[in-house]
C-alpha cells in the first residue's frame, strides 16, 4: 500500500512539474511564468541606469548618461567602443525586439512560434532574405572600418546576453518560453534586408501582366498610367537633365510569356502605406537665416517601437537622432554639422522572369538559346516542436525561383524568377556611418554614392546653409516598359542590362525655390531620361506639402510641427465637390440628409473631434471597393487601380464601363454608385451609433500601436486620439503612420525636436514603453538634448560608466 | 497545532532560501524536504504547505509589483484573462505556487512514511 501510495504521489508530482512546467498552445509555462523569483514578476521594474558595468573588449571607459525619456547619451573616446556600447545598450533596452525582427527577417519564426509560422518562414527564404543578407555581409566585410564597427556592435549586444541571467530576460521570452542566442555580423545584415523588404519589395508585375491581357494595351495605359495628369515631382520639373549624357537600353520586342505556368496566389508584399514626409528650407526661407529639416517615416505603429532614440558621441563627431535596432549609427537625425533624414523612393527594383526548366530534375534552365545550369540553395527551416523542414530553392542569374511546382506553382519544369536589388548587396551600414561623421555636403555626398537598397530620397541640411536631396540607391536602367510586367527568363535582352551611373541618379541641391521635399510622390517628370514609371506614387500629401512652402517666404518651427501634423484632406477635397454636385439626392430620407448635411459642411480638415472624416472614411472604402468590384470577381491575381486614378475615373469617365456593378442587371454610372454607396454609409454609420456612440473621427478610425506579436492587446494601446488618415500628411490611420517626427534647426549646434509613438524601453512593465505616445498623437514635440558637454548633467536623471 | 507551526516556518524558509538558487520549483523542494522532516497528518500534510507558499509567492509577487505600480502586472492579468485585476492575478500566482508546494509535500510525506518503517 506505502509503494502504491509513494508512486501515485510521485506520479502527480510529476504531472504537477511538467505541467507547470510547460508551454501549451499560446499558454505559457504556468508555474515557471507566475514565480516571482523566475517568471514575469522579475519583470516589474525600471532598468538598472546608475550601476557600472564591465564590457569586454572595450579600449576606453565610455560615459552613458540618460535624460528624463529614458534617452541615452553616450560619450566614448574612439568609434569601436562607441559602437560596442550601441549594441551594448540597444540589446539592454530591446533585446527581445532587436532578436525577434531578425528572425522574421530571414524566415525563422518557426523556431518560436512552430508550425503557425511556416508558411511565412518559407515566403521569406524564397524571397532571397537569406541570400541578399549574405551578399550584404560579403560587402561590408570588403570594408576593414565597417567590418571592425559592426563586430564591435555584435560584441556589445553578446556583452549584454552573456551577463543575463534567465529571470532577467524580457517578458516575451519568458511568454513564448524561450532564450536568446548570439547576435552576429549576419543579424545586423538581416536587419538592413528587412527594412529593404520593407521598403524596396514591393512589386505588382504579375497583377499588372494579368491585367493587361484582361484590358489590353489602351484600357491598361488608362487605369494604370505611367504618370498621373497631376504631378509635383521631387526633383522639380525646372530641373535640367542635359548633364545625362549616355544611351539608353532599347525596348526589345515584348511578349509576355505566361502561358504554360501559373501560380494560385503572389509572396506577402510590404504594407502599401510605407513612406514618409521630408523637406528641409534654406536659409532664406527660414525665420532665422539657418536652414531647417524635417523627417518623419510612416510605417506599421508597433510597440516596442522600430526606433530607439540615442546620441552617439566621440571626440571627433556627436551625433543624435533615431537608430535602427541592429544598425549601427543614427539613421534620422543630425550632428554638431549636418543633418539628413529619409523618404522611401519607391522605385520599381524587384522584377520576375519565367523560367523554363529542360527536364523536372531542372538542374538546366533556358537562356540565350542555350540550357545554362542551376545552382541550388537548400534552406534549412527548424520548427519548434516539429521536423526541420528543408526547402530547395532553385537559383538562376536572375535569382532565386521563388515559385515553382513546390510553392504557389502548377507545372514542375517551369517557375518565376525574381530579381532584386537586394539580392545585389551593397555596404549600405556604411552611409549611415559616415553621416554620422559628416561635416558637409561633400561628405553627405560620399556617404551616399555607395548606397544600393532600399533606395531613399536623402534629404540634407547643413550649418553651411547647404540643403538637398538625392534620390539614392541602385537602379537597373531599365528600357521603357521593362519590368512593368512579367518577362521572358530566355531572353538576355529581357536582362537587367545596366544601372544608372550613380551621378545621373535624381537630386536637387540649394534648388531656387528656397526648399526641397519628398512625400514619396514620383520623383522626376517625364523629361527625366531614364524610364521611370508610376510604381504606386503618393498623389497628395507631397501636393499639400509643395504647396504649403510656395505659400509664403518665411518659416519657423511651428511651422514645421504643424506640417508634420497637417490632417488637411485633400483628396477627399478633390473628389466630394464632385460628387455633391451630381449626386441626386432627391430619394434620401431626412437621416440621410442630416448626415449629408454635415459631410456637406466639412472643412476637409481630418480631426479627431469631426464626424465629417468618418462619413468620408466610410463612403470612399465602400465606393473604392463597389467601383472595382470587377476585381473581386476574378480569379488570378491583379491589383486595383490606384486611388488618384478611380477619382480621376469618376470624375472624366463617370459613365465608363467600370462604374457597372457587375452582379446587376441596371447599367449603373458614377451617379448611382455615389448615391448607393452614400445609402450604405447612412446605414453603418447609424448602426455604429447605437452601438459605440458618437462617431467622431478619433473614435471611428480608433488608431492603435499593436505590440510586435500579433498585436498581443496586453501590450498595445488602442484608441490613440490622433488625426489625419494615410492621404494627410500626417499621414496616421488604423495601425500605421508616422512612425518618428524630427525637426532639426541648423543653428550652431544644432536644435532638434522630436517624437515617436513608443517610448525607449522595450519592456511592457517599464514606464518609459509607451510614454511618449500621448504626446505623439497631440502633436507635441520633445525638445531634444543634445549634449555638447558631459560635465553640463542639468537633465540628466542617471549616468552609467562602461569599463573596459 | 506545534507541528503545523514548525512545518509552515520550515516551508516558508526554505522556499526563501531556494527561492534564489533555483527556478520556480524551488517551492516544490520545500515542501518535499519540510514534509520529509516535520512530516503532519492528513490534509495538513498538503495545506501546511499550501499556505507557506501561497503567502510566500503573493508577498513576494507583491514586493516586486507595488514598487512598480503593478504596470505588468495590470498587463498580465489582461493577457491570461484575468480581466486585468492584479489582486486577482497575485491569488492566482499564490495558489499555483501552493499547489506545487503542497504537491511536493504529499511526496515528501510517502518517502518520509517509507523511511521511518
Amino acid at each position: 500500500m506505502k509503494y502504491f501510495k509513494l508512486l501515485l504521489t510521485l506520479l502527480l508530482t510529476l504531472v504537477v512539474f511538467f505541467g507547470l512546467n510547460s508551454k501549451f498552445g499560446s499558454i505559457p509555462p504556468i508555474g515557471k511564468f507566475l514565480s516571482p523569483n523566475q517568471g514575469f514578476w522579475q519583470n516589474e521594474n525600471d532598468e538598472n541606469l546608475s550601476t557600472t558595468m564591465q564590457i569586454n573588449g572595450l579600449k576606453n571607459k565610455v560615459s552613458v548618461h540618460y535624460d528624463n525619456a529614458l534617452i541615452p547619451h553616450v560619450f566614448a573616446k574612439n568609434n569601436t567602443d562607441l559602437y560596442r556600447a550601441q549594441g551594448y545598450l540597444t540589446a539592454k533596452h530591446r533585446l527581445w525586439q532587436l532578436e525577434f525582427q531578425t528572425f522574421a527577417a530571414g524566415g525563422r519564426l518557426s523556431e518560436i512560434l512552430g508550425e503557425q509560422a511556416l508558411d511565412y518562414d518559407r515566403q521569406e527564404r524564397r524571397r532571397g532574405m537569406l541570400f541578399g543578407a549574405e551578399n550584404a555581409l560579403l560587402k561590408m566585410q570588403e570594408d576593414p572600418e565597417t567590418l571592425s564597427y559592426i563586430e564591435a556592435y555584435r560584441d556589445g549586444v553578446n556583452s549584454y546576453i552573456h551577463q543575463l541571467q534567465p529571470k532577467e530576460y524580457p517578458v516575451e521570452y519568458k511568454l513564448l518560453d524561450y532564450a536568446p542566442e548570439a547576435w552576429t555580423t549576419k543579424k545586423t545584415a538581416l536587419l538592413l534586408m528587412y527594412m529593404t523588404k520593407m521598403l524596396a519589395g514591393r512589386e505588382s508585375d504579375m497583377e499588372r501582366t494579368n491585367a493587361l491581357a484582361k484590358y489590353g494595351k489602351d484600357r491598361f495605359d488608362l487605369l494604370y498610367p505611367d504618370f498621373f495628369d497631376v504631378n509635383d515631382p521631387v526633383i522639380s520639373k525646372e530641373t535640367d537633365w542635359s548633364f545625362i549624357d549616355i544611351t539608353m537600353p532599347e525596348a526589345p520586342e515584348q511578349k509576355i510569356p505566361i502561358d504554360s505556368f501559373s501560380i494560385s496566389e503572389t509572396i506577402n508584399k510590404p504594407h502599401p502605406q510605407n513612406g514618409s514626409n521630408n523637406w528641409a528650407v534654406s536659409g532664406e526661407k527660414s525665420y532665422s537665416g539657418h536652414p531647417i529639416l524635417a523627417n518623419d517615416p510612416h510605417l506599421s505603429l508597433n510597440l516596442p517601437s522600430i526606433w530607439f532614440v540615442m546620441q552617439l558621441a566621440t571626440p571627433e563627431h556627436n551625433s543624435y537622432g533615431a537608430t535602427l535596432p541592429g544598425a549601427l549609427g543614427i539613421i534620422s537625425g543630425y550632428n554638431n554639422h549636418i543633418s539628413w533624414g529619409e523618404t522611401n523612393a519607391t522605385r520599381d527594383v524587384i522584377d520576375w522572369y519565367k523560367i523554363e526548366f529542360k527536364d523536372n530534375s531542372r538542374k538546366e534552365y533556358k537562356h540565350d538559346g542555350q540550357w545554362k545550369k542551376t545552382t541550388q540553395r537548400i534552406e534549412e527551416i527548424k520548427i519548434r516542436n516539429g521536423a526541420t523542414l528543408y526547402d530547395t530553392i532553385i537559383y538562376t542569374h536572375h535569382g532565386p525561383v521563388t515559385y515553382d511546382h513546390n510553392f504557389k506553382g502548377n507545372n514542375a519544369k517551369a517557375g518565376f524568377a525574381m530579381q532584386w536589388v537586394g539580392h545585389i548587396g551593397g555596404n549600405n551600414q556604411r552611409t549611415f556611418l559616415k553621416f554620422n561623421e559628416g561635416k558637409n555636403y561633400e561628405d553627405y555626398l560620399d556617404a551616399l554614392k555607395s548606397y544600393t537598397a532600399p533606395a531613399q530620397n536623402f534629404v540634407f541640411a547643413s550649418t553651411e546653409g547647404d540643403i538637398a536631396l538625392w534620390i539614392q540607391g541602385q537602379f537597373p536602367n531599365k528600357w521603357k516598359g521593362q519590368g512593368k510586367f512579367l518577362l521572358d527568363g530566355s531572353n538576355p535582352k529581357h536582362d537587367w542590362q545596366s544601372f544608372i551611373p550613380q551621378e545621373f541618379n535624381a537630386h536637387s541641391k540649394n534648388p531656387e525655390r528656397g526648399f526641397v521635399s519628398s512625400a514619396n510622390q514620383h520623383p522626376v517628370d517625364t523629361s527625366y531620361p531614364f524610364y521611370v514609371f508610376n510604381d504606386g506614387y503618393e498623389t497628395y500629401r507631397n501636393r499639400v506639402i509643395n504647396d504649403f512652402f510656395r505659400a509664403k517666404d518665411k518659416f519657423d518651427i511651428q511651422d514645421f510641427k504643424n506640417l508634420q501634423n497637417n490632417n488637411y484632406n485633400l483628396k477627399a477635397s478633390e473628389l466630394l465637390p464632385y460628387i455633391f454636385a451630381n449626386m441626386d439626392t432627391s430619394s434620401l430620407s431626412n437621416e440621410e440628409k442630416e448626415i449629408l448635411k454635415t459631410i456637406k459642411m466639412w472643412d476637409f480638415y481630418s480631426e479627431i473631434d469631426q464626424i465629417a472624416p468618418s462619413i468620408w472614411e466610410s463612403w470612399w472604402t465602400k465606393l473604392y471597393t463597389i467601383v472595382w468590384d470587377e476585381y473581386d470577381a476574378e480569379s488570378v491575381a491583379m491589383e486595383k487601380p490606384f486611388v488618384y486614378q478611380t477619382i480621376y475615373m469618376f470624375k472624366n469617365n463617370p459613365k465608363d464601363e467600370l462604374m457597372d456593378i457587375i452582379d446587376t442587371p441596371k447599367k449603373e454610372t458614377a451617379k448611382d454608385l455615389f448615391l448607393m454607396t452614400f445609402k450604405e454609409t447612412a446605414k453603418e454609420l447609424t448602426e455604429w451609433k447605437a452601438k459605440h456612440g458618437d462617431y467622431n473621427w478619433s473614435a471611428y478610425k480608433a488608431t492603435f500601436i499593436g505590440h510586435l506579436l500579433q498585436a498581443l492587446p496586453a501590450f498595445s494601446r488602442f484608441d490613440v486620439p490622433i488625426g489625419g488618415d494615410y492621404n494627410t500628411v500626417n499621414a496616421a490611420s488604423k495601425n500605421h503612420g508616422p512612425s518618428w517626427r524630427m525637426v532639426v534647426e541648423m543653428t550652431t549646434p544644432p536644435t532638434g525636436y522630436g517624437i515617436y509613438p513608443g517610448g525607449q524601453s522595450g519592456n511592457p512593465g517599464s514606464k518609459y514603453y509607451d510614454n511618449f505616445i500621448d504626446d505623439w498623437a497631440a502633436g507635441k514635440y520633445m525638445n531634444l538634448l543634445f549634449m555638447q558637454d558631459q560635465q553640463d548633467k542639468k537633465e540628466i536623471i542617471a549616468s552609467q560608466t562602461l569599463t573596459p | 497545532m506545534k507541528k503545523n507551526l514548525i512545518n509552515f516556518i520550515t516551508t516558508l524558509v526554505l522556499a526563501i532560501i531556494l527561492s534564489q538558487l533555483l527556478p520556480w520549483w524551488h517551492v516544490m523542494v520545500a515542501g518535499f524536504l519540510s514534509a520529509l522532516f516535520f512530516s503532519l497528518n492528513r490534509t495538513a500534510v498538503f495545506f501546511i504547505p499550501f499556505i507557506a507558499v501561497f503567502l510566500f509567492w503573493i508577498s513576494y509577487s507583491f514586493v516586486l509589483s507595488n514598487t512598480n505600480d503593478f504596470i505588468l502586472a495590470k498587463k498580465i492579468a489582461i493577457l491570461l484573462p484575468l480581466g486585468g485585476s492584479s489582486i486577482l492575478l497575485l491569488i492566482v500566482t499564490g495558489f499555483i505556487g501552493g499547489i506545487a508546494a503542497g504537491v511536493g509535500a504529499l511526496l515528501g510525506k510517502q518517502c518520509s512514511v517509507l523511511v521511518k518503517h
